[in-house]
């Protein structure tokens, strides 16, 4: 699913910062994978790569088989919609209600109307919002604007879901159900990645960790625990 | 694009119009002021256009032949005169006759000829008249080549200096038009810029979910136009009330100033204002995504 062949990333600024270094990587179809590490370890920065939002200083990454450098600004939006995003700070639209902001999503990608009115509500059911649907998102607690997120994420159907720190600013029970949530949704066969730096739920899921530090891999390991 | 999505782009294009209320409004108005100037510098050359035609069709020469011509010799020369390329009707106007027209004009009781001491100084006369207005020079010219005649009088100078306005009406009109198009359109720019500004969390988000750049450009692109057309709704619907007012007034008043009227002139002028409005609301708007929304 996700390749990474020698990847680094530099920022050239006033102090150059190698936020990633010689990386290789190999994450599967339906894996489940933690990205862990101290903050500035680089995790924010893989997972910008696997969107294409930035492309690598150097190495080659293919998603879905195909190469993100090669891949033409046109066809971005096309690679996209193969995946969804779930963000720490949720970047949902204030002044958008719960459905419209799902909704958005599917719009976005042109979909006929018919099938949004469909879809939408029936994802949010599948996040626990049904009752939720007119409700903006200050009217919600962190973990229901959270779930929104999701179903906003996964409206789409993606083939793969990216999360940087999607329990971030959430207390641990509500950690935990958005968890289980991510979890399910990986069980209907979706590729997850997360960054995150919530131990206990690492040490707890047992997956495969991936552990970073000054944007290197110092570990890999299939069914790991926050530390080694 | 799909039907929906157009509709998504309808829908979206309101809602930052709404939002953006004032400068909405704001852009509306420059272009309705813009579009208004146009049109009355339109409707003022069209009119003076109109005059100059009229003034033009009731044009003719008088020929004044020399004093010592006699009447068989000067009654001769009608033929050769309607021999001339352009020239429509000849009409024959003895001194006496001439003298009778004089006197009309003076007042009834006036004797001239006894002012005059029993002799009229006046000559014959023939009056032209040509098959098109623009002829009218040409014809005055060649029939001032008649050795009998003494000289040839026509509306000179009348008809250039009204085609003279014409085309300074028509160059100063270009002018603050091209001023007020361009404030027009930079202050649709500077509203779409604002409304991009206003979405750009909704822009990026959209771009992360795989949103096409014509897909995010379309809302802004229908919002520019609408600013266009409702500018120009409001510029043709006034132009149209006071146009129809001024024309009411005039038959009534003055009427012998002729007015363009023309139903169909007139709303070829509103549908080209529609048109300019649109495509400035367009032009706006495409000026502010190129420069602000790198997508
Ligand atoms: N746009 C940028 N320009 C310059 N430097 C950057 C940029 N983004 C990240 N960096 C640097 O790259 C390094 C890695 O940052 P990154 O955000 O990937 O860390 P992280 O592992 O996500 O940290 P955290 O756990 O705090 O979120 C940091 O040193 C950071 O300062
Ligand atoms: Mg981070």
């Amino acid at each position: 699913m996700i390749q990474l062949f020698n990847v680094s990333k530099t920022y050239e600024g006033e102090v150059k910062v190698e936020a990633l270094r010689d990386i290789n990587l190999h994450i599967k179809r339906g894996e489940f994978v933690f990205l862990v590490g101290p903050s500035g370890a680089g995790k924010s920065t893989l997972t910008r790569l696997m969107i294409r939002e930035e492309l690598p200083s150097k190495g080659q990454i293919l998603v879905d088989n195909r190469s993100l450098l090669r891949m033409k600004e046109r066809e971005v939006p096309y690679f996209r919609r193969k995946i969804g995003f779930i963000f720490q700070d949720f970047r949902l639209l204030m002044e958008r209600t719960v459905y419209e902001n799902v909704a958005f999503a599917m719009e976005a990608i042109e979909a006929p109307s018919s099938v949004v009115r469909e879809r939408v509500p029936a994802v949010l059911e599948l996040v626990g919002l049904k009752d939720k649907l007119t409700a903006y998102p200050h009217q919600l607690s962190g973990g229901q604007q959270q779930r929104v997120c999701i179903a906003r994420a996964i409206v789409n159907n993606p083939l793969l879901i990216i999360a940087d720190e999607p329990t971030g600013n959430l207390d641990p029970d509500t950690s935990w159900e958005i968890m289980n949530l991510l979890l399910a949704i990986n069980k209907r066969g979706t590729t997850i990645v997360t960054a995150t730096h919530d131990k206990e739920m690492v040490d707890r899921i047992k997956r495969r960790v991936i552990a970073l530090q000054n944007g290197r891999i110092v570990r890999d390991e299939e069914r790991g625990g926050y530390q080694a | 694009m799909r039907l929906s999505s157009l509709q998504y782009a309808v829908r979206d294009a309101f809602r930052s119009l709404k939002r953006n209320k004032v400068m909405s409004m704001a852009s509306m108005a420059t272009v309705a002021i813009s579009l208004l100037i146009l049109g009355c510098a339109w409707l003022l050359v069209l009119n003076t256009q109109y005059l100059a035609t009229t003034m033009e069709s009731e044009l003719e020469i008088n020929a004044y032949l020399q004093l010592d011509v006699p009447r068989d010799k000067a009654l001769a020369m009608k033929k050769q005169l309607e021999s001339l390329t352009g020239v429509a009707q000849v009409t024959f106007v003895p001194k006496e006759e001439g003298l009778k027209l004089l006197e009309e004009r003076f007042g009834k009781d006036t004797d001239l000829l006894k002012a005059l001491g029993g002799n009229n100084p006046l000559p014959d006369m023939y009056r032209l008249k040509t098959k098109e207005a623009p002829q009218v020079p040409l014809v005055a010219e060649e029939v001032a080549k008649i050795q009998e005649i003494e000289k040839v009088r026509y509306g000179q100078g009348m008809v250039e200096k009204l085609l003279a306005l014409t085309n300074w009406l028509r160059s100063v009109g270009v002018v603050v038009i091209i001023a007020v198009g361009l404030a027009a359109v930079f202050l649709i720019a500077t509203t779409i810029r604002l409304t991009v500004f206003a979405r750009r969390r909704e822009i990026g988000i959209m771009k992360l979910v795989g949103a096409t750049n014509w897909y995010i450009r379309w809302p802004f692109f229908l919002e520019g136009m609408f600013i266009g057309l409702t500018g120009a709704l409001i510029a043709v619907g006034t132009l149209h009330f006071f146009y129809s007012e001024l024309v009411k007034n005039i038959a009534l008043t003055i009427n012998f100033l002729p007015i363009m009227t023309d139903k169909a002139m007139l709303y070829e002028v509103y549908q080209y204002l529609f048109i300019i409005g649109t495509a400035l609301g367009a032009m706006g708007s495409a000026i502010s995504l190129h420069r602000f929304l790198k997508v």
